[in-house]
């Protein structure tokens, strides 16, 4: 005799505890007055160029601090800390994204109501970290000349859940005849209506429009 | 490959679900996947095969059910259903929307069991 089943409905996000964390973490920062913002790029897209000279220049204006996300090193903590700012490595091990938990964990001894950006460098993976949420109010994706004008197209999750699409080393622009326009055709074909800067961190070109852009979140 | 992860968590989740109701055998999990959710189908079937065993729920097979894109177009008016995760415009006018109301979707929506 064939056995009959039946479903039994139940309603569940499977990233349930991350996002109700993200959401406390959101909350939290929303109330201790920091602006949240997050970077994921593939690996060796700039990150932590980046985030170097950003750190620096809005620590001129603001108290500023970051985390930064990596399979393994400290390498990264060590570089961020030479802008004279708090910083700390989150070893993932083996995990190929950062999670809400881990965030919470790294700001544990952190007093986050002295600070006014705090942002987060998410592991170099342009597929996993679209998944979580980390309490972000910003998400910034950065993609390199480099890489080809239509890394939007091979990776559209990521480029869909970013607020602020970063182009990086216009300085090698030229060099590698990166197509600006298609570049933005690839953008905004998944992401409609994403807001785009221009960056090289070595020349310092554009960095001025980003940390303005930035600067309008306080 | 964060589908083990995921994995993982679906089967906390529908185990939880499944102690609550008073189930003892899930016959199946039955899941949404949208294509912005940034997990792999057959990715993260093969992840389930592994977790399930080590798991409360064993026996229980994943039973994916894919979902489309689907944005709100203004002009239209309407919510339309997008061709490719390549290119969110509407399929009706060609303008782009990112109003998405569909295709992010990572969720349990049913326990299978036998009567």
């Amino acid at each position: 005799m064939k056995t009959q089943t039946r479903l039994v409905e139940v309603r569940t996000k499977i990233l349930k505890q991350n996002d109700v964390l993200a959401r406390e973490l959101r909350q939290r920062f929303h109330d201790h007055g920091v602006t949240v913002i997050s970077l994921v790029s593939s690996p060796g897209a700039g990150k932590t160029a980046l985030l170097e000279d950003l750190l620096a220049r809005l620590s001129v204006s603001y108290k500023v601090a970051a985390l930064v996300g990596d399979l393994a090193t400290d390498n990264d903590a060590k570089r961020l800390a030479r802008a004279k700012v708090p910083t700390k490595q989150i070893i993932t091990g083996t995990v190929c994204h950062l999670e809400a938990d881990m965030v919470a964990e790294a700001l544990e001894d952190w007093h986050t109501d002295e600070l006014d950006f705090l942002f987060i460098e998410n592991v170099g993976n342009l597929v996993c970290p679209a998944t979580w949420d980390l309490g972000e109010e910003l998400r910034l994706v950065l993609f390199s000349v480099t890489e080809g004008e239509d890394k939007p197209l091979k990776y559209p999750t990521i480029f869909n859940t970013a607020d602020v699409a970063v182009i990086t080393k216009t300085d090698l622009a030229e060099a590698v005849e990166f197509d600006q326009q298609a570049a933005h055709r690839s953008l905004q074909s998944v992401r409609p209506g994403i807001e785009t800067l221009q960056v090289s961190a070595k020349t310092g070109a554009g960095m001025q429009e980003l940390v303005q852009r930035l600067s309008r979140l306080r | 490959m964060h589908e083990l992860s995921i994995a993982l968590n679906l089967l906390d989740i529908a185990s939880d679900e499944a102690k609550r109701l008073g189930i003892d055998r899930v016959e199946a999990i039955h899941i949404k996947l949208g294509p912005l959710s940034g997990v792999v189908k057959p990715a993260l079937i093969a992840a389930f095969e592994i977790a399930r065993e080590h798991s409360s729920l064993p026996e229980s097979r994943l039973v994916v059910q894919n979902v489309q894109i689907v944005v709100y177009c203004e002009p239209c008016q309407a919510e339309q259903t997008v061709e490719s995760i390549q290119s969110l415009v509407c399929p009706v006018c060609s303008t782009p929307s990112n109003q998405i109301v569909a295709g992010r979707e990572l969720e349990i929506t049913a326990l299978e069991i036998e009567e």
